[in-house]
């Protein structure tokens, strides 16, 4: 008896003391809440999602990058120089000196060469980037190899324009994987597959110190980095699904950067004197897609009647509070050839007029599929807003990420509200998927948006074609200036926004690096205060 | 609650409390008053009721009750704090939360009639015949309904809305998925207990099938303490209906479902703190209504107590 | 900790029961197994009418077509659904889950890992339920129809009725932010979190272990809201109960006989009474625990709580069809198993149901 009084106590007490809440973190760490729960493996040649790839960008080196700022400046980092023979099909990289694995072992062209076969021969989600260029599990050995200790050989099969090719390598199967180590666990014959999934073999300024999947990722410094050992030791990513929680912890100085707060947790810390923000327009876009099996959607006025019919400043105002800037071209701000004029907004009287002329005056009723987070809802549900003054009746289906998506490749939609992240920065990326759409049967191999929404591009198909070797990177851009007008007066898409990422961040945190995708947000230059 | 205030007649208060009924029905009536009585003296008991009644009353007047259209967005006009003009604010679209709640009780109150009307009937039957016949029918319906009572019910509400699709129908034929198996059990305890009484024998030798005997001997009897559960339920399913609602699988938008209410004002906790906490209250005073409803039931119809 | 007082019949009843299940040894082991099957067979269904594609989240939206069928094959999809069935639970006999595609792990070795998060929250939950729970019940039972009756019966079915997730919300709200008592959302500080080694999984064990005081009190400080929510529902449920068991034991004969020997109220009431109303209540203590270990999806959402309700749940929105399974034969396991100790306790106890 006297025990169980004694256990009330206890858990009285327990229940009432105060336990304050460390109110800092330390000097020489990062502490992050970001939603990683899209994080499925480690490995450059399998990654495709957005914090693996901000993963790797830290942790791994890559042959070749660009200027943040300015997408068109590209530099070696593991590749010091290039060239690119007359003919365009032989590109020979020198590659740097000194550059270590975490591991020990020297970085050569050996390891370059046999990352990049690495990633044709797993053929994994990213595969395709390298795939372009004719290489195949069959040739890569012979295409790609080294030459000498400092040599890299690339041979393509195309004289493809150099920036396609250079803009391809800055991407995530451009990492450089650390051979021996990678082959010292390779199992029946998976080059090292397996064991890559959940390990590092890298050379970055970070390294792998613990990935707890759904939980937490943490990094340690690279003492040893060739460009500069990073000024954080320690860098700790929790995974934080909820905003509002992010936001909780972020106020009460639990962590040093929030990522993934919304627009309404944006507008309330900006009030707040401790924390500041920093933001950065990304590739991504966020655009409807119509399919065309509808029948209301495949006639064109209507298509044209629903670009008229989006509050593009009331939602990049109020909704997305500064997280997306208006744009409706299918190149992003900042790509090679992008357009950037907005020839549509709000108009609800001509875009009446439009359905009249469609004959559909009295409007009609169409399903939208909507992802359930916050931000695509909230939009989703202001469009509906606006489809009804026109006589639109939209119903919304909300589902998980992967439900809705799922709907949309099996092309079942009516209309779809998508984020669209280019692969890579160059202007192929998303024309390859807008404009392009070579076999538009049910059955068809090549899948892209156009097909998704059972839409025949036409002539586009062969443009975009052509357009990936223009060696002439004027004509190159003009291309596809042209080829976004196309989609935009005709097309079956009524892309919306240019998504822009903020992170907030506690006062003393300095100098975070955020890039116009997210293998381009860095961490080694962070200083706190 | 003064007993001898009733405005009853006379006549008909003695009719009901005659020690020497002259009919059937007569004697059911009674008991019935006598229940009533006892029912009433229950103050807890009588404030669920009244919960209950107004979430009824309120359902049926929405419009009239309703100050604003629950589905107008005005962008210019979001979270607004409470105001004579809005008494419990704006939400993120610009929408009047008082009217929002209003409109989002004829929800509540749909999910919970639906989730019985279907659970229950199930429950009851296969209960009831697994408890009459016995042998490998009642092996095989319980090993069913282990099955189902073996998973954990938000999880397997999750799996059938997120496999049928979002929305209110799917989430009341989820919820009701994972009801019915406690209802099964207690039938099943209650049809053991009077499967051998003499009256089912009597009835049986009187030619009465075996779907008759359950039908209209056994189901009568396993009534009253499913009525009890069922009623303690209710609170359950609202929650985990709210619950769906709050993964965004419950109601669609723009419907004013509490739980999807609450979920689209978590947002705004820190300085809106409203936005949530007002459907939160809703939540909670109407459950603890069919709480309180169901507590006095129990006491009435079921005096063992507990379950 | 209680003394049992029993009377002598007690004892043969239970040899009697145990010779008995004894003998029926087998069936019941066989009627596990056919539950078991059915668990898995209606949990496999569902993944495969869930309008999610499994090859997609193993390799994305982008991959291209030819890697696309490549992995659906690598994962079986292309073989009839009951041949898929059949390899399923032909791997499972061996004590093969299958690979989760979110975390690239065996999926026994994520349920290692995620189950004692929900494990420590749970038991937590439920000491601090019964503790508080059954002095309440004893206390409403004593006073009943008075006002601590009341009260406590009113705190009860508060508790039944409150929102868990909104009260999630409000307790993070109040409790963290606003007055600083108790710590955010996860295990630990996020600055802590790869800094223990998992020996048990369970933070507030391990941190001991480890003999790091400043990590057990932060460990403390991050557990006690969720497990206090959470804690207000079971303690809710075990008050009741204690509540009813206690009425049922004060109006005894017994009882009478021994406040005539002049016994004291107190020792008869925490001593007798609570005694032999002991066992029916571990019983309800169990079922309120398997509940809880169920996995409080929505408070492990809320607060961050890598468990195993979060896990089931994420899982199945990435139609990650084998961390599904895994993780509901595990929940499946627990319930099942409780749901037969208290079967048993419940033959053993009401004379009735054993004719």
């Amino acid at each position: 008896m006297r025990r169980l009084i004694a256990g009330l106590v206890l858990g009285t007490a327990l229940a009432t003391t105060p336990m304050a809440a460390q109110a800092e973190t330390p000097k020489n760490a990062l502490v992050m809440a970001f939603a990683i729960d899209d994080l499925i493996t480690l490995d450059p040649a399998g990654m495709f999602e957005f914090s693996a790839l901000e993963y790797a960008g830290n942790t791994y080196d890559r042959l070749i990058g660009f200027d943040n700022d300015d997408v068109s400046k590209i530099y070696g980092v593991v590749a010091e120089s290039w060239n690119v023979s007359e003919d365009g099909l032989t590109f020979t990289f020198k590659i740097r000196d000194g550059i270590k694995f975490a591991s020990g072992n020297d970085l050569t062209a050996e390891d370059a060469a046999f990352s990049l076969q690495r990633v044709v021969l797993l053929d994994q989600s990213p595969a395709f980037i390298l795939g372009q260029f004719g290489f195949t599990a069959d040739n890569v050995k012979d295409r790609i190899r080294a030459t000498d200790e400092n040599t890299l050989v690339m041979e393509v099969d195309q004289p493809y324009a150099p920036s396609f090719v250079l803009y391809c390598l800055t991407a995530g199967v451009g990492a450089v994987v650390d051979k021996e180590l990678v082959l010292e666990h390779e199992k029946d014959g998976d080059l090292g597959a397996e064991w890559m999934k959940t390990n590092y073999a890298g050379s970055g300024p970070f390294a792998l110190n613990k990935w707890t999947p759904g939980e937490s990722l943490s990094l340690t410094a690279n003492e040893d980095y060739w460009d500069g050992a990073p000024a954080m030791k320690r860098v700790i990513i929790r995974n934080v699904k909820e905003a509002a929680s992010q936001q909780l912890l972020l106020q009460k100085g639990d962590i040093d950067i929030a990522r993934n707060l919304e627009a309404d947790q944006l507008a309330s810390v900006k009030g707040d004197e401790n924390i500041k923000l920093l933001s950065k327009g990304k590739g991504a876009l966020w655009y409807l897609g119509l399919s065309q099996k509808n029948e209301f959607l495949s006639k064109p006025e209507v298509r044209e009647a629903l670009k008229y019919l989006v509050d593009y400043e009331g939602i990049t105002q109020t909704i997305m509070a500064g997280r997306a800037q208006t744009h409706q071209a299918f190149l992003p701000e900042g790509f090679l050839g992008a357009y950037n004029e907005n020839p549509y907004s709000l108009d609800v009287e001509k875009a009446k007029s439009l359905l009249a002329d469609a004959g559909l005056a009295d409007g009609f009723k169409v399903t939208m599929d909507t992802r359930n987070t916050t931000a695509v809802m909230s939009m989703a549900q202001s469009i509906q807003a606006t489809w009804a003054q026109a006589g639109i009746n939209l119903e919304i289906i909300p589902g998980d990420n992967k439900q809705t998506l799922t709907k949309y490749r099996a092309r079942q939609h009516d209309i779809y509200i998508g984020r669209w992240g280019p692969d890579y920065q160059d202007p192929h990326t998303n024309a390859s998927t807008f404009a392009w759409n070579p076999d538009n049967s049910d059955d068809a191999s090549a899948k892209p948006l156009a097909w998704r929404n059972s839409w025949n591009p036409g002539d586009m198909t062969a443009e975009v074609d052509k357009a990936i070797l223009e060696r002439d990177g004027e004509k190159r851009a003009a291309m596809y200036v042209d080829l976004q007008k196309k989609v935009l007066e005709s097309g079956p898409f009524v892309i919306m926004f240019q998504e822009t990422e903020i992170a907030a961040m506690r006062g003393n945190v300095n100098n975070l690096v955020l890039g116009p995708s997210f293998d381009n947000n860095y961490y080694r230059f962070v200083t706190k205060d | 609650m003064n007993i001898s205030s009733t405005t009853e007649k006379p006549g008909l208060k003695q009719w009901l409390t005659s020690d020497t009924p002259q009919s059937r029905w007569q004697a059911k009536c009674g008991r019935a008053w006598l229940g009533w009585l006892k029912f009433t003296e229950n103050r807890l008991a009588m404030i669920g009721l009244s919960i209950v009644l107004a979430l009824i009353l309120v359902t049926i007047f929405a419009p009239l009750l309703a100050p604003y259209d629950p589905l107008a967005a005005d962008l210019t006009n979001r979270i607004q704090s409470p105001s004579a003009e809005h008494w419990f604010g704006t939400d993120q679209l610009g929408r009047d939360i008082l009217s929002r709640l209003i409109y989002g009780a004829q929800y509540t109150l749909m999910i919970v009639a639906l989730v019985v009307i279907t659970a229950a009937p199930v429950g009851l039957l296969v209960g009831t015949a697994a408890g009459f016949f016995g042998g490998w029918i009642d092996a095989t319906l319980m090993r069913i309904t282990d099955i189902f009572l073996a998973f954990p019910k938000l999880i397997l509400a999750l799996a059938f809305v997120s496999a049928l699709g979002p929305g209110i129908e799917n989430a009341v034929l989820a919820i009701a998925l994972t009801a019915w198996p406690p209802y099964a059990r207690i039938a099943r305890a209650e049809t053991i207990t009077v499967r051998r009484s003499d009256y089912i024998e009597a009835a049986r030798l009187q030619g009465v099938s075996n779907m008759g005997l359950i039908l209209g001997h056994i189901t009568p009897m396993c009534i009253s303490s499913l009525v009890v559960r069922v009623t303690l339920d209710m609170a359950g399913m609202i929650l985990i209906a709210a619950g769906l609602g709050f993964l965004g699988l419950g109601a669609q938008p723009p419907m004013p479902e509490w739980g999807a209410m609450v979920s689209e004002g978590r947002q705004f906790l820190l300085e809106q703190w409203w936005v949530s906490t007002v459907p939160g209250l809703a939540i909670f005073i109407v459950s603890l209504g069919f709480n309180l409803l169901g507590d006095g039931l129990r006491d009435v119809l079921d005096p063992r107590g507990g379950d | 900790m209680f003394a049992v007082t029993r009377k002598a019949s007690d004892g043969r009843k239970r040899a009697r029961l145990f010779s008995r299940t004894g003998a029926s040894l087998v069936r019941i082991v066989f009627s596990l197994l056919i539950t078991f099957i059915g668990l898995l067979l209606v949990t496999f269904l569902i993944g495969r009418v869930l309008p999610i594609d499994p090859v997609l989240a193993a390799v994305g939206d982008h991959a291209s077509e030819q890697v696309y069928q490549r992995v659906k094959e690598e994962m079986g999809l292309n073989l009839p659904l009951w041949q898929q069935f059949f390899v399923y639970i032909s791997n499972v006999v061996q004590g093969d889950f299958g690979t989760s595609v979110l975390t690239s792990n065996p999926v026994l070795e994520d349920i290692k890992r995620v189950f004692p998060a929900t494990l420590e929250l749970a038991t937590l939950a439920t000491i601090i339920g019964v503790f508080l729970g059954v002095p309440a019940g004893v206390f409403a039972a004593i006073n009943k129809g008075k006002w601590p009756d009341h009260i406590v019966r009113i705190i009860g079915l508060a508790g039944y009725s409150m929102p868990i997730f909104w009260l999630g919300l409000m307790g993070l709200l109040v409790f963290y932010l606003k007055l600083d008592w108790v710590a955010g959302p996860g295990r630990l500080d996020a600055f802590y979190v790869d800094f223990i080694e998992p020996t048990t999984g369970l933070m507030l064990v391990d941190t001991l272990i480890e003999g790091d005081m400043d990590l057990f009190w932060n460990a403390v400080s991050h557990i006690i809201l969720p497990a206090s929510i959470l804690a207000y529902f079971s303690l809710a449920y075990i008050a009741r109960m204690t509540r009813s068991f206690m009425l049922e034991q004060l109006s005894q004969e017994y009882i009478l006989t021994a406040r005539v020997k002049g016994i004291s109220e107190t020792r008869i009431i925490w001593r007798h009474a609570l005694g032999n109303v002991m066992v029916p209540l571990v019983t309800v203590i169990a079922l309120s625990y398997a509940n809880l270990l169920e996995g409080s999806v929505l408070t492990e959402i809320i607060f961050a709580w890598p468990g195993l309700g979060l896990y089931i749940t994420n899982s199945l929105l990435n139609a990650d069809m084998n961390a599904v399974l895994g993780g509901t034969v595990v929940v499946g396991a627990v319930f099942i198993g409780v749901n037969m100790l208290s079967d048993v306790l419940y033959r053993l106890l009401d004379p009735r149901a054993r004719r």
